[in-house]
Parts: structure tokens; sequence; C-alpha cells
């Protein structure tokens, strides 16, 4: 496989301030790589980097292994799905598809309204275009609002529209700026798997932004991660849910926020810091690690308990649904997996490797 | 909070004495131009003429420029807006959505070139003209007023809550900036454009100042020019074709205030800029 985007050592500097910071993100052919991170952290600069509505302040963008510095987007020929959308008000659904299709396939004379008809090939290209546009409307089930203005559109509808817009044209790379954030719970897991499968459909890479990890964990196979304009780690999601390479990142990544124990918590490793996920730990009456009972929520396949260490740092562990929670104040104790446990050192935050299982007590 | 009755009566009448104060002049206009000639100089005040007397209207077409000042006013009147229209859109969309150096000095000056009165730069614009060789000519009626610092910052201010996103989109689906400009920009800056069109025809059909300064020639007088012409050659006396010429000049501009207005308020409801 070879990259079909590449930025090297990418800094972005807005004034004194450093948004990117040696940024280095690659992009294999056909794959779906999700930029997730905090709000601010530098995600959408990246994307409109490599979409080229930005320029990098020192660093190499490379489309296709080529330098692209000097090509603007439509001549990389990427699409990209914005945070808000960007419909144009003014015209239809329909027209709001088009516009990528007629400004590449009628001259300047053949987009005129009435003269544009005169033109050979006009035509022609007029009634390709329109096809073009009604298949991927049909492919997002857009058929009956063809001829609506986005105004009248709901979140969802818009959401599509914006898709289909970049869909239409055949680019060489979709580029996809959290397009499902202004979406209800419930729309947003659908909208998921169907962009999930225009992934597939389509055979390109996808470079999608998110904040939201699980979406990141259920659509990429690459995750980058990013802290601060700084890309902290990059790897498949199971890369990322098993071998954080920092304290940040294990913070960020997996459905319950993992709980970092310091030493004295019970479990001790020289003096690093435990990171250990509420799923890893489970109460066993045999288990090494005792903790006070404080609260447990009830979440029908199963029970997250909230708990105090005997240095009063608090974590949470889940029990199986039908756990019999003793009663809230009492001593627990709770069990896991050595091989489950993350060592991350206590001054810099990273992962500390090699630790042998044996050393945890 | 409700207004009540009583509150809305006094704010009516209100509204309707401050309409009554401005319209009464028209309306007295539009009355002599109907009236016939022995009535118009009669001892009574008569609001109503006694019968319709359409020779007034007959004079002022036929035997009067009437209609050439009119032409002359649409002719400058339309240069003026079309070009007005041609550089304040790009020059307003290009401080708002292109970073260049010194953006912001430019912009102040446009803010500077707002607070300076016409008046202020007619005798050097006239000087100028008559060094190329200009004055009167429809060129030296519409070339001053192209520049329009008004209109850039109409459109700016326009353009400047628009989305970013908005143009990113379009550069991303292969749109060039001039493209941009004239497919995006313009199209959802049209209630701003109307209520620009309006302020600018308004203004230079009425405008005296200018076209007593840059024209002498009378087959290029435009209406409120060409009405002092009227006025001189037929002596004080003949007011009543004089005011069937003054409504002729005022209704254009009447009507197509009525109907932008209808087309301005279509616009800010059908906008739909958000979302
Ligand atoms: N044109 C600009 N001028 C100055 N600063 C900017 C500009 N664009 C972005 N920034 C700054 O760069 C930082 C990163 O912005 P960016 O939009 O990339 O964040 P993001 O990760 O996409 O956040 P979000 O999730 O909120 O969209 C922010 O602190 C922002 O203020
Ligand atoms: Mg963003």
């Amino acid at each position: 496989m070879s990259s079909i985007m590449e930025l090297r050592d990418v800094t972005r500097c807005f004034d004194s301030n450093t948004v990117l910071d040696h940024v280095s993100i690659k992009v294999e052919q056909g794959s779906f790589t999700a930029l997730l991170g905090a709000s601010g952290c530098g995600k959408s600069t990246s994307l409109r980097i490599m979409a080229g509505l930005d320029r990098p302040t020192s660093g190499e963008v490379l489309l296709n292994g080529r330098d692209v510095r000097g090509q603007n987007a439509y001549e990389r020929n990427v699409a990209m799905v914005f945070q808000s959308y960007a419909l144009y008000p003014h015209l239809t659904v329909a027209q709001n598809i088009a516009l990528p299709l007629t400004m590449r396939h009628l001259s300047n004379l053949g987009r005129m309204p009435l003269l544009g008809s005169f033109v050979p090939g006009a035509t022609e290209a007029r009634r390709t275009i329109m096809n073009k546009v009604v298949d991927a409307a049909k492919s997002l089930g857009l058929e009956e609002l063809l001829d609506r203005k986005p105004g009248s559109l709901s979140g969802g509808q818009k959401q599509r529209v914006a898709l289909g817009r970049a869909l239409v044209r055949d680019p060489a790379l979709f580029l996809l700026d959290e397009p499902l954030s202004n979406l209800d719970a419930r729309l947003r897991i659908r909208m998921r798997s169907e962009i999930s499968s225009l992934h597939r459909l389509t055979g390109k890479a996808f470079v999608y932004v998110t904040h939201d990890q699980t979406e990141a964990m259920a659509m990429a196979d690459q995750i980058v991660v990013m802290i601060g304009g700084q890309v902290a780690q990059a790897g498949s999601p199971r890369d990322l849910y098993e071998r954080p390479v920092h304290r940040d990142v294990a913070a960020f990544i997996g459905h319950n926020a993992i709980n970092f124990l310091e030493p004295g918590d019970g479990i001790n490793v020289g003096d690093s810091i435990v990171g250990l996920r509420p799923e890893d730990l489970t109460p066993n009456t045999a288990g090494s690690l005792s903790a006070k009972l404080e609260a447990s929520e009830y979440l029908g396949s199963e029970i997250m308990l909230s708990l105090r260490s005997r240095r009063g740092t608090e974590f949470r562990a889940i029990a199986p649904g039908d756990y019999i929670v003793p009663t809230i104040g009492s001593d627990i104790r709770l069990a896991y997996e050595p091989q489950r446990v993350h060592l991350f050192d206590a001054v810099t935050g990273k992962r500390k490797s090699g630790v042998k299982h044996e050393a945890v007590t | 909070m409700k207004p009540t009755f009583i509150s809305r009566i006094i704010s009516s009448s209100f509204l309707v004495a401050g309409a009554a104060v401005i319209l009464l002049p028209f309306v007295w206009m539009l009355s002599l131009a109907f009236k016939p000639r022995d009535e118009i100089f009669s001892t009574s005040i008569q609001l109503l003429p006694s019968r319709l007397e359409w020779s007034n209207f007959i004079f002022a077409l036929t035997e009067t420029n009437i209609p050439l000042f009119l032409w002359n006013g649409t002719v400058v009147v339309l240069g003026i807006l079309v070009f007005q229209v041609m550089f304040a859109v790009p020059c307003a969309y290009a401080l708002t959505q292109r970073r260049f150096l010194a953006r912001k000095l430019i912009f102040g000056l446009v803010m500077i070139a707002l607070m300076v009165p016409f008046h202020v730069t007619a005798i050097p614009i006239f000087l100028g003209f008559a060094q190329v060789g200009i004055l009167n000519t429809y060129w030296a009626l519409i070339l001053p007023f192209i520049p329009t610092a008004f209109g850039i910052f109409l459109f700016r201010q326009f353009f400047a809550q628009l989305p970013s996103d908005l143009f990113d989109a379009a550069r991303v689906d292969g749109l060039s900036e001039t493209a941009i400009v004239w497919r995006i920009a313009f199209p959802l800056a049209l209630p701003a454009a109307t209520a620009f069109a309006i302020f600018s025809v308004t203004t230079h059909w009425n405008d005296l100042f200018w076209p007593m300064i840059a024209t002498t020639d009378p087959n290029l007088a435009t209406p409120p020019r060409g009405i002092l012409y009227f006025r001189d050659e037929e002596s004080g006396d003949n007011v009543g074709p004089l005011m069937a010429a003054a409504f002729i000049v005022t209704a254009p501009l009447v009507i197509l205030f009525l109907m932008a207005q209808r087309k301005f308020i279509q616009g800010l409801a059908s906008g739909g800029i958000k979302g």
C-alpha cells in the first residue's frame, strides 16, 4: 500500500500562536483515517492543509507522493464535507450537488443560463451531470428533495446533501470535518454506518475528523490522536486501546474513562502511574486490590461501581449485571489481569514499556 | 409587552400626521398637475381639481424635452449602479474573505472615504475632468460615483456575516475567486444589493449638484437639471405642465421603490443564510 496523502513535519502558526507543531500524518490508499482530539487541538487546521485551503508555515504536503504545496483544493481534486455543511443557501439541492460538476465539465460560456444551450456539447454535458446528480441523490435517499432549498431541510438531510456534493465528482480523497457533530444521537449512529458503507463503496481514502472517540473507534482503521497541536499517537483502534503511548491518549480512548492510580493506591510499581480500565477491574473476593464502595449505577447488562482507594483516589470498576452490590461504604476486593495494566511515567506521562508483569504487586 | 389599543391609536396618529406633512407637497404637485390653468392661480385653496386636465401632461411630454431628460436619467443612474456593483461587490468580498497585506488599512481608508462629503471632492474632480476633456459627456456624470465607499461598506458588512466555510466549500468545488463573488456571494447579498440599489438610484436620479457642475449641454440634462431648464424657458406662469413634468420625473422612483420594497422583504424572508 502506498500513501495517498501525507503531511510531513507540518507546522502551522497563526501569528505567534503555533497551532500545528511538527505534525506528520500518513493516510494510506483506501484507508479510513480518523483525526481524533479535543476541541481546538488543530484537527480542522490539519484537514484544511490537506485540502489546500490553508498553507503550512513549514513542512511538506504530499499527494500520491508528489509535493502539492503549490496546488489549490480544486487541483488536488479532494472532496470536503464541512463541519457546518456549508451548503449554498440560494441553490436547490440538485444545484448544490451539481455545482462541482458544472465547474468541471462546462466552459464559462456553457454555464450561462440561456446562452449555454447554444454551446456545442453543453446540452449533452448538462444531461450527464444531471444523471450523476440523480445517481448520487438516489444512493443517499435524496430524490424527493432535489428541488428544495437547503433552508427547508433538516440537519440530517443537509448532511446527506453535503455528502452528495462530495460524492458526485469522484475525488482522490474525501475529507470530512466532524460531519455528524450537529446530529442527534440516534441519527448519528445511522449516518455512521452510512458513511462506512460509502467508504467501502467508493474504495477511496477517507480522512475523518472527530472529537468523539466512539466514532473513531467504530469507523476508522487508523486513528491519529492529536493533543495540543501535536500527534500524540497514530495506529489502529486496537493499538490505541491496548498500548496507549501516553497517559493522555489512554484518557482519550475507551468508552469508559480509564482509571489512573498513583503509588499507594493499592497497585505499586515503582513510582509509575498505573492505568487500569474500569472494564478490566471486577469485584472478586480473591482480588488483590481493596477499595471502599461509594456508589453503584445499574446499567442493565453491567453495574458501574464508584470506588475510593485507601489514599482517597476515586476510580471506577464494572461488575457483571448479576453482581449483588454490597452495602455502600463497605470495603470490597477487586481483581484484574496483570497484562491489562498500563504503566505511565509519573513525570512525563509516557508509557513505560518492558515492565515485567511480575513487578505488579 | 402588547401595545394597548390607546397607545396604538396615539402612535398611529403621530405616524399619520408625519406622513401628511411629508406627503403634502407631493399631493399639491399632483393636484396642480391635473388642474386646468385658470384654477391654478385662483385665490381659494382647492385640493381637488374640478376636472382632470390631461393637457398638462401632453404638453410636458410632447412640447418639452422631458422624455430626453428621463432617458438621460435612466442611462446615468443605471450606468452608475452597474459599475458601482461591479466594483463594490468584489472589493467587499476581498475585504472580508481574503487575507492580504494592509487589508485593515484599506478598510480604514474606505471608512474615511465614507465620511468625506462628495462636495469636497467635486472641484478637484471637475478640474481633472476638464483636463481630460470629458466634461459634458455621460461619463462625466457616471465616473465620479463609481468608487462607492458606502457600497463597499454595506456589502462588506453583509459578507462578514457569511460563514467562511461557504467560500471554502466553493473553492473545493472548483470555483475561482471571481466565480465565487458572482455565483455565491452576490446572489446571497441580493437583499443588501436591493437596499443599495434603492439608495443609489434615488440619490443619483435626484442629484442636481453634480450635473449642474459637470454638464452645460441641455441634451445631457438629467431630470432635475432638465426641470430647471424647463422653468427658465417657460418662465414662471406655466405651472401646470411644470408640475406634470415633476410628477413624471418622480413617478419612476416611487414605482421602483414600491417594487423593490416587495423584493427586499422577499429577500429577507427567504434568506435562510443560517444552517
Ligand atoms: N484563521 C485563524 N486565525 C487564528 N487562529 C486560528 C485560525 N484558525 C484556527 N485558529 C486556531 O487554531 C486552533 C486550532 O483550530 P482548529 O479549528 O484546527 O481546531 P479543531 O481541532 O478543529 O477544533 P474543533 O473541534 O473545535 O473544531 C484554535 O486554537 C484556533 O483558535
Ligand atoms: Mg474543527
